[in-house]
């Protein structure tokens, strides 16, 4: 597409006077198709081997007995539908996934605002120190949590006593536990919703703001008439985008809790884990984590109308 | 009253009114030390992590005043893994494994994106925009199905399994990132080349990988980090002990037992943490870059 225009320009030259360089253009742009099919063909490989595939074969492995010879039909989405267990999955996935996602895109926004109010060389310093859980693999920092909050030698704990009050069963009663999960997701993942945000604010024009100004408008007005309007765009897709990766999380809750107290803390990911590796229930597992797909395919629904719009500004 | 702060402030060179310098000096403070706040808040785990790295057993058995400073520091607990033959093997693995990975989806990432935002094709962008769907497919969707594809490859418990599936983590955000760095180069450039006589390979490697790299490397750290930090596929994937790689080799293997060595575990979590962090000082800006590709475009 890149070079249409040279190519239209140089057919529109070819008058039938020259006719056999009309012919090996031709054959220079099939070869040069070829060529950028070549060039793509890992790419393909890949995505179609190693992720399109697989995500067909969980739907038919989903529909096999736990032997996997017999075909069951949709009888193990209808079994874990009606398993308490289960249910608790949906609603502790749900509640992880929204409740993480809200807290971190408010203490983005929070600290993106903070630092944007600093300029020049101690933003860099500041921005670095707050994106340091971000760079941490997730599970070595999840496995620093757990120590933390570790039932005979919790740090928290000794705080908490030293300041006068009692000890919290972190990890061990369901709400605390639940709560726990949460933070530690807001804890790793506030930091990358500051940045894109810090991109956006950086990204709108300061005349909005001498306009506004001049105009009379309060702070609060700035944030609500210029700052949200025309953020609005990164706003979203970094919330889609990380309400997918969030609902998809398996590194916290698989090392903090393991699912517990009493299967509470499951989510999809680690539930589908247990059931079908540890457990050996391979279709069974497949419907656990399939029974993602839905959401996630309405939020990618979103995500992509944004990201063809962005393919669109390119090409022109 | 801030809006007025605003107007005047604008213009920096003129219209330095004492009273709105003020107010901005107090609008900065206030900004640093809710800053300030956050970062300690922020920095309390990976605090703690070094803090307990630097006890001893005894001294965290002992549970004998604060936990949050090391009494005696020692550096025992970096010495027994740096000798421990088995934590080796782990940090060996993901090296490699890393290593290859990066490798491997950078060169595939780098050959689509060239295709894709060049040579545009019938279904180029199609393929680009699957291409990012695809990215939004979770690993934890894939793990079942792919331990069967794994299986039946013979490849379970054998560490080139990551090498194989580390890339479908990796390549199509780079793939997209690169994209995006390829189109922002003017098509004057090529064409320049192309009058010239320059084949395509030569274009690529002699303008578009020279004149891209910022990009190239924003990708490669993020390429790096993912195949690093992974811990899916090797916890579902691999069992044993030789075989398997850092993240799940200190969460399993030094977990056993009744016995939880905290100083040691934390003193691995630090050195496992350790190759992104350094990688992260020295190359910030360019770390930053990769995670907000895209974005700012939207």
């Amino acid at each position: 597409m890149a070079n249409g225009s040279t190519m239209a320009v140089d057919s529109g030259t070819a008058t039938p006077s020259t006719r056999p360089r009309a012919g090996s253009l031709k054959k220079l742009a099939r070869r040069r198709s070829t060529t950028a099919l070549l060039l793509c063909a890992p790419l393909i490989l890949l995505i179609v081997g190693l992720k399109v595939y697989p995500t067909f074969y969980a739907v038919f492995l989903s529909m096999l007995d736990r032997k996997m010879e017999n075909f069951v039909g949709l009888a193990n989405f209808a079994f874990l539908l009606t398993r308490p267990s289960f249910q608790l999955v949906v609603f502790q996935s749900c509640l992880f996934a929204i409740t993480a996602v809200v807290m971190k895109a408010l203490l983005g926004f929070i600290l993106a605002h903070l630092m944007h109010n600093i300029r020049g060389k101690n933003q860099r310093i500041w921005r670095g120190l707050l994106l340091v859980p971000w760079v941490i693999p997730l599970s070595l920092s999840t496995l620093t949590w757990w120590w933390l909050f570790d039932p005979s030698y919790s740090a928290f704990n000794w705080t908490l006593n030293w300041l006068g009050f009692d000890s919290i069963p972190f990890l061990g009663t369901t709400w605390s536990a639940r709560i726990a999960v949460i933070v530690v997701n807001v804890w790793f993942g506030a930091p990358f919703f500051m940045i894109m945000y810090l991109a956006a604010l950086k990204s709108v024009p300061e005349q909005l703001y001498e306009a506004a100004a001049i105009d009379g408008a309060t702070a609060w007005q700035k944030l609500i008439f210029v700052t949200l309007p025309m953020m609005r765009n990164i706003i979203l897709i970094t919330v889609l985008y990380s309400l997918i990766v969030t609902f998809a999380d398996f590194d916290i809750v698989r090392i903090l809790t393991n699912g517990g107290p009493q299967d509470s803390t499951h989510l999809f990911a680690t539930y589908a884990f247990n059931v079908g590796i540890e457990s050996g229930n391979i279709p069974r597992g497949a419907s656990v984590s399939l029974f993602m797909f839905p959401i996630l395919a309405t939020l990618a629904f979103f995500v992509l109308r944004d990201v063809l719009k962005r393919n669109k500004e390119i090409s022109t | 009253m801030t809006s007025v702060t605003a107007g005047a402030g604008a213009p920096p060179p003129r219209g330095r009114v004492g009273s709105l310098e003020r107010q901005r000096r107090w609008a900065l403070r206030g900004s640093f030390a809710a800053l300030g706040v956050f970062v300690v808040i922020f920095l309390v785990p990976p605090f703690y992590m070094i803090m307990t790295s630097l006890k001893s057993s005894a001294e965290i058995s002992a549970q004998k005043g604060s936990p949050w400073i090391a009494q005696s520091p020692t550096l025992d607990n970096f010495v027994f893994l740096a000798t421990n033959p088995q934590f080796q093997r782990y940090f060996l693995n993901s090296a490699w494994v890393t290593g290859l990975e990066v490798i491997l989806s950078m060169t595939i990432a780098i050959l689509a994106a060239f295709s894709l935002s060049r040579m545009g094709f019938k279904g180029s962008q199609v393929i680009s925009t699957g291409v990012f769907l695809t990215y939004l497919v979770p690993p934890s969707l894939l793990f079942i199905p792919l331990f069967q594809v794994v299986g039946s490859l013979g490849l379970i418990n054998n560490t080139w399994v990551l090498v194989l599936l580390f890339p479908t983590l990796a390549v199509p955000f780079c793939t997209w990132i690169m994209i995006g760095y390829f189109s922002s180069i003017p098509k004057e450039l090529d064409e320049a080349a192309l009058i010239d006589g320059a084949s395509y390979p030569q274009i690529l490697w002699k303008i578009f990988i020279p004149v891209a790299m910022p990009g190239i490397i924003a990708a490669t750290i993020f390429a790096f980090t993912v195949g690093w930090g992974a811990f899916l596929y090797p916890l579902a994937y691999l069992y044993s002990a030789d075989q398997a790689v850092l993240t799940v080799g200190i969460v399993r293997e030094l977990i056993r037992g009744d016995v939880f060595a905290w100083g040691t575990i934390m003193a691995a979590c630090v050195m496992g943490a350790a190759p992104p962090i350094i990688i992260y000082t020295f190359l910030m800006d360019y770390y930053v870059a990769g995670l907000t590709a895209g974005a700012t475009k939207g």
